[in-house]
């Protein structure tokens, strides 16, 4: 299955991957009126230091802890992907509380939200891989 | 103190609907011109320090940003014009020699560009590339004059070391110090993936790039950095560098802070100190003194690698590249007054040497009317800007051509001419570690790739429009040149008829 | 062909069912369900109070599960014992399930203190199941005043999914702090002013002393009008079906971490099981739902023939209140037991870190909760606090502070 994988060697820490997640997932034609003014819920974020810096996403691990320990049955898993049904998530948080890579946070409204490598939105290839300018987020099969 | 301000050059325009504050060219630009307001909300910018490297233009991703150069002027006068004045100005405050980086900008003839490339019609038909096989192979080194035979009359075909290129197109000569390790590995996977050669230039070889040495052409030049047994064995050839077409007469300066960690280590200096390349070689004063370094090398090579002798276009370049031609080396690299640097006194690069044109199709003809062209390839350098300055060259008599310039272009350079100043935003001609992390060798190496094969398929269309199969068949063959706007001098120094003729 | 029964029909069971499954697509599962209702989000009927999800979408599993699973649920049955020697569940309706191995899943119920004058009550609620929760919801209107009794994590969230139904909301229990179970009394605290600001009234450290109808009268004197109780005092794992057999049971019933309890061929998951806490080193009760979840697949992959065991359980809860969350995992050893703790504090937040030789054993978070995972793999990993840079990492959560190659492993692989 291919993944987003991201090799830090090659992270500049512009954090671009998380405004282009950001805008992928925003349904607008148009970043800046996606974007302007608002704090952003991107589904990838950047952690760094003063040496090092790399992006963060759900690994869509083969044997999730997340979606086992949901209490409203709104992750799944699907052909390897890890979804999040926003309905039926109540934002409890607890995929927060088990996922070891701190890979999970809520969207705006305090339900869940996920990457789910751009195969729902208009992107076709996960947005933080298509735009990162030096191929530190690479989406491939390993 | 007097007044020292000095308008900024650029200005910087944020078109503020379209900009998100994302931060991206704050964080991407390391002179700092980018920072955020938080109070307001708002990204802002401190021109003074803009180099219009175009590094936040390219990343942004609102496209909200674009740098123009500044319209505050002095009043207009035609003969001290704003840089001459602004350049007294920065002397005045400093004291110091101007220095500046890439080639020389100024508006001087390109004579490439008033040459113009033949074709053929009706007779002689031109080739269509597509469909016929075009040969773009070229072999660097000392030619027999004539067939030779043994005694039973049998081809003796024992050639003196040759260098084979897939094409007629090598990267010049770049340090490690004054560019980084990943445009150093960059160039190095290309040359090695397009058959051809880089060039170490006078920074040694990473022990890390000796892999590629069957690629890669090694340098000893006048400060005789990173020079040593091992180097000299990695190579495919061993260029001596005399001169270089930005800085002709001088030597070079990498500064202490760029001699850290590896670069030392390869350079073979401690870190921090200067690295002084001598203008001079000490040991050469006359090309006796040059032969015996050439033969040195020859010695410790065991007569397997080219040498190469690398010298700017100067004025009496015939003469000197006769002398060279002489003096054992098996290529001459002539190098134009239009060549880059990563650092170069103002003024020496503005005015000093001559255009590669004129030098090559002057050292070519003398070489030829003393028969001695043969002891000898040409590989000119100096502003190789596309596959027709390529042909033409060849056309003029070079037998390949060396790009710099172009090759960091592709790299991401945007020429903004601030290498010295040693943070590059593109992570080229920089040694800081977060910076040089911009360049990732895997899409620096594919790029340069994708810029040669691209050219190699124009030379072969333009070779295919002429009715010429084969790359070797065009090399001096001036009579596929025409001039354009030319005087008679120029066109009798270039070897070509003027268009019309 | 294999016969797999199940007695329950909660998350454990799920969890069991698709540990089945993985293992054998042939065999027969049986689901013995209390409850008239397929399976459901039993955390979720405070949400629903609230008006955060409805009856559909509390579903835990799509409407085709059991079909698309090849299970039999029966509906309304309850299992009276577990017969070792003729390998059979005995139903109330007398009828008798063979199976090739059993799974008791039948969670806890509440405990209802023997309160005096409690039978005097016209309208007393527990808050456990869906049935519960529609039943106090039809008891309530806009002008109930509403008297819980357990400052737990059930009384709370009961407290929370009323707040805007209701007029008034009196929350009493017999300790000093709420949420005692997983909170300090620090952060109790914390937790207690913010549900208070939030028009929770509470009465701590006190409890009923006696009932009249509508009128509580508490130990301390005081004396509170209501008009719905809610009774969420504690719980009870349901033991007896393993007890009457013989099988070892404590306060749940005893699994090891294979999910075997002392009976052959008889496994148990989910809230009526007591197994390993590997962050205290005891055997606990961990009536949570990711352990029901885990706990329930482990003893399926087990009752088919595979080989499964789940070796890191730990207590751990995400739970929130009014917008402000808390996260707490593991076990919180003082100094008199040889810990120590890390601490960062500011009116809002709240963090506290508790390590014992070189080790996290628990955490406890209150408003800032990013990548609180990181800390709670750490505990259930057991990953030594020297292999990493814990001085950044006590004070942020992340990636950061593992070596470049652990998180090469973790971000560049397969995981």
């Amino acid at each position: 299955m291919k993944r987003v994988y991201v090799n830090e060697k090659w992270c500049l820490g512009c954090h671009l991957c998380e405004y282009n997640c950001a805008f992928a997932n925003s349904g607008m034609q148009d970043m800046a009126t996606a974007l302007k003014g608002k704090p952003i819920y991107p589904r990838i974020h950047v952690e760094e230091n003063d040496t090092i810096s790399y992006a963060v996403s759900c690994r869509h691990c083969t044997d999730p802890i997340c979606v086992k320990s949901c209490i409203a049955g709104a992750l799944s898993q699907e052909d390897g992907v890890i979804r999040v049904d926003p309905e039926k998530c109540v934002g409890c948080l607890t995929c927060v509380l088990v996922c070891p890579y701190g890979a999970l946070a809520p969207s705006e409204s305090g339900v869940m939200q996920k990457c789910e490598l751009c195969l729902q939105n208009s992107c076709g290839e996960p947005a933080c891989v298509k735009g990162c300018p030096n191929r530190a987020i690479v989406y491939e099969e390993r | 103190m007097g007044v020292e301000f000095i308008y900024p050059e650029f200005e910087v325009i944020r078109n503020d609907n379209r900009c998100i504050a994302c931060r991206v060219c704050e964080r991407q630009c390391a002179n700092e011109v980018h920072f955020f307001n938080a109070e307001r909300g708002v990204m802002m910018s401190d021109e003074t320090k803009c180099v219009n490297c175009q590094r936040c233009v390219s990343l942004c991703p609102t496209r909200a940003l674009k740098i123009v150069k500044s319209d505050c002027k002095l009043r207009e006068n035609a003969n001290w014009q704003d840089d001459t004045i602004k350049e007294i100005y920065k002397q005045a405050n400093s004291g110091a020699v101007l220095l500046s980086s890439m080639g020389n900008p100024k508006p001087f003839p390109v004579y490439w560009d008033k040459i113009l490339i033949n074709a053929s019609q009706v007779t002689n038909p031109s080739i269509d590339p597509l469909r016929e096989p075009m040969e773009t192979r070229v072999f660097l080194g000392k030619k027999p004059d004539k067939v030779k035979r043994d005694a039973n009359g049998k081809l003796l075909c024992e050639l003196p070391p040759q260098l084979e290129l897939s094409l007629p197109v090598m990267f010049s000569a770049m340090s490690y110090g004054s560019i980084s390790y990943n445009a150093h590995e960059s160039l190095a996977r290309a040359a090695t993936e397009l058959g051809i050669y880089y060039n170490t230039g006078e920074g040694g070889l990473h022990e890390d790039f000796y892999c590629y040495g069957k690629n890669t052409i090694v340098q000893v030049a006048s400060g005789r950095f990173g020079v040593h047994k091992e180097y000299l064995e990695a190579s495919a050839a061993v260029e001596i560098k005399m001169g270089q077409g930005a800085k002709p007469g001088i030597g070079g300066h990498l500064p202490g802070a760029k001699i850290v960690g590896d670069v030392s280590r390869t350079r073979m200096i401690p870190e921090g100190s200067d690295a002084i390349s001598p203008a001079p070689h000490h040991d050469i004063y006359s090309i006796e003194d040059l032969r015996q370094l050439v033969f040195s090398l020859k010695e410790a090579t065991e007569y397997k690698k080219p040498i190469i002798v690398k010298v700017a276009a100067v004025h009496n370049i015939a003469a000197i590249a006769s002398g060279i031609a002489r003096s054992g080396a098996d290529i001459i690299a002539i190098d134009g007054f239009r060549g880059g640097t990563g650092a170069a006194p103002t003024r020496i690069r503005d005015n000093v040497g001559i255009p590669i044109e004129l030098a090559l199709a002057a050292v070519d003809q003398r070489l030829r009317d003393e028969g001695i062209r043969n002891n000898v390839s040409l590989v000119v350098g100096g502003s190789i800007r596309s596959a027709s300055d390529v042909v033409k060259a060849i056309a003029l008599g070079a037998d390949a051509c060396y790009i710099a310039t172009a090759a960091v272009l592709a790299l991401g350079c945007h020429l903004c001419r601030t290498c010295q100043s040693g943070k590059c935003n593109w992570g080229i001609a920089t040694q800081r570690p977060d910076l040089v992390k911009r360049l990732n060798p895997d899409i620096g190496s594919e790029r340069l790739v994708n810029l040669v094969k691209a050219w190699q398929h124009e030379i072969k269309e333009l070779m295919g429009g002429m009715g010429i199969n084969s790359i070797e068949a065009l090399r001096g063959n001036r009579l596929m040149l025409r001039g354009i706007g030319l005087t008679e001098k120029e066109l009798e120094i270039l070897g070509i008829l003027h268009a019309g003729e | 062909m294999n016969q797999y029964v199940i007695i329950g029909n909660g998350v454990a069971a799920v969890g069991c069912i698709e540990g089945i499954r993985q293992e054998d697509t042939e065999g027969k599962i049986i689901v013995v369900s209390e409850e008239k209702h397929a399976v459901y989000c039993r955390p979720l009927i405070s949400y629903y109070l609230e008006g955060k999800t409805d009856l559909e979408r509390m579903q835990y599993r799509s409407e085709d599960y059991y079909e698309k699973m090849h299970c039999d649920v029966l509906y309304g049955k309850k299992a009276v014992k577990i017969d070792d020697a003729s390998k059979t569940v005995i139903l109330d309706d007398g009828s008798a399930l063979p199976y090739t191995a059993v799974c008791v899943a039948t969670g806890s119920v509440p405990f209802v203190p023997p309160f005096s004058g409690l039978d005097t009550v016209s309208k007393k609620f527990s808050f456990m199941t869906l049935d519960d929760t529609l039943a106090l919801e039809t008891a309530v209107t806009p002008s109930s005043k509403v008297l819980i009794i357990g400052a737990g994590l059930i009384g709370l969230k009961c407290a929370e999914g009323l707040k805007e139904r209701v007029a008034e909301i009196t929350v009493c229990d017999l300790a000093d702090r709420v949420l005692s179970s997983i909170l300090d009394y620090d952060c109790a605290s914390i937790m207690q002013k913010h549900l208070e600001e939030n028009g929770i009234k509470f009465l701590l450290n006190d409890s009923v002393e006696t009932f009249e109808s509508d009128t509580a009268t508490m130990k301390s004197g005081k004396k509170i009008d209501f008009d719905v109780l809610v009774l969420a005092v504690g719980v009870r794992a349901n033991v007896s079906l393993v007890r009457d057999m013989g099988g070892e049971v404590n306060r749940g019933i005893l699994v090891n971490d294979h999910m075997e309890t002392t009976v052959p061929r008889v496994y148990a998951a989910g809230d009526c099981t007591e197994g390993d806490d590997i962050s205290s080193g005891q055997k606990r009760v961990l009536a949570i739902l990711p352990n029901a979840y885990m706990q329930g697949h482990c003893a399926g992959v087990n009752m088919a023939g595979g080989s499964d065991a789940f070796s890191n359980p730990i207590p751990m809860n995400s739970i929130g209140f009014f917008g402000l969350h808390s996260m707490t995992a593991g076990t919180y050893f003082g100094k008199e037991d040889g810990g120590e703790m890390y601490e960062e504090k500011t009116d809002r937040k709240l963090k506290r870190l508790f390590i014992r030789n070189g080790y996290l054993t628990g955490f406890i978070l209150i408003g800032e909760t990013e990548r609180a995972g990181i800390y709670t793999s750490l505990i259930r990993q057991k990953i030594p606090l020297d292999s990493i840079d814990f001085e950044s990492l006590k004070k942020t959560a992340a990636l950061v502070s593992f070596s470049p190659e652990t998180r090469g492993k973790m971000l560049g692989g397969v995981v």
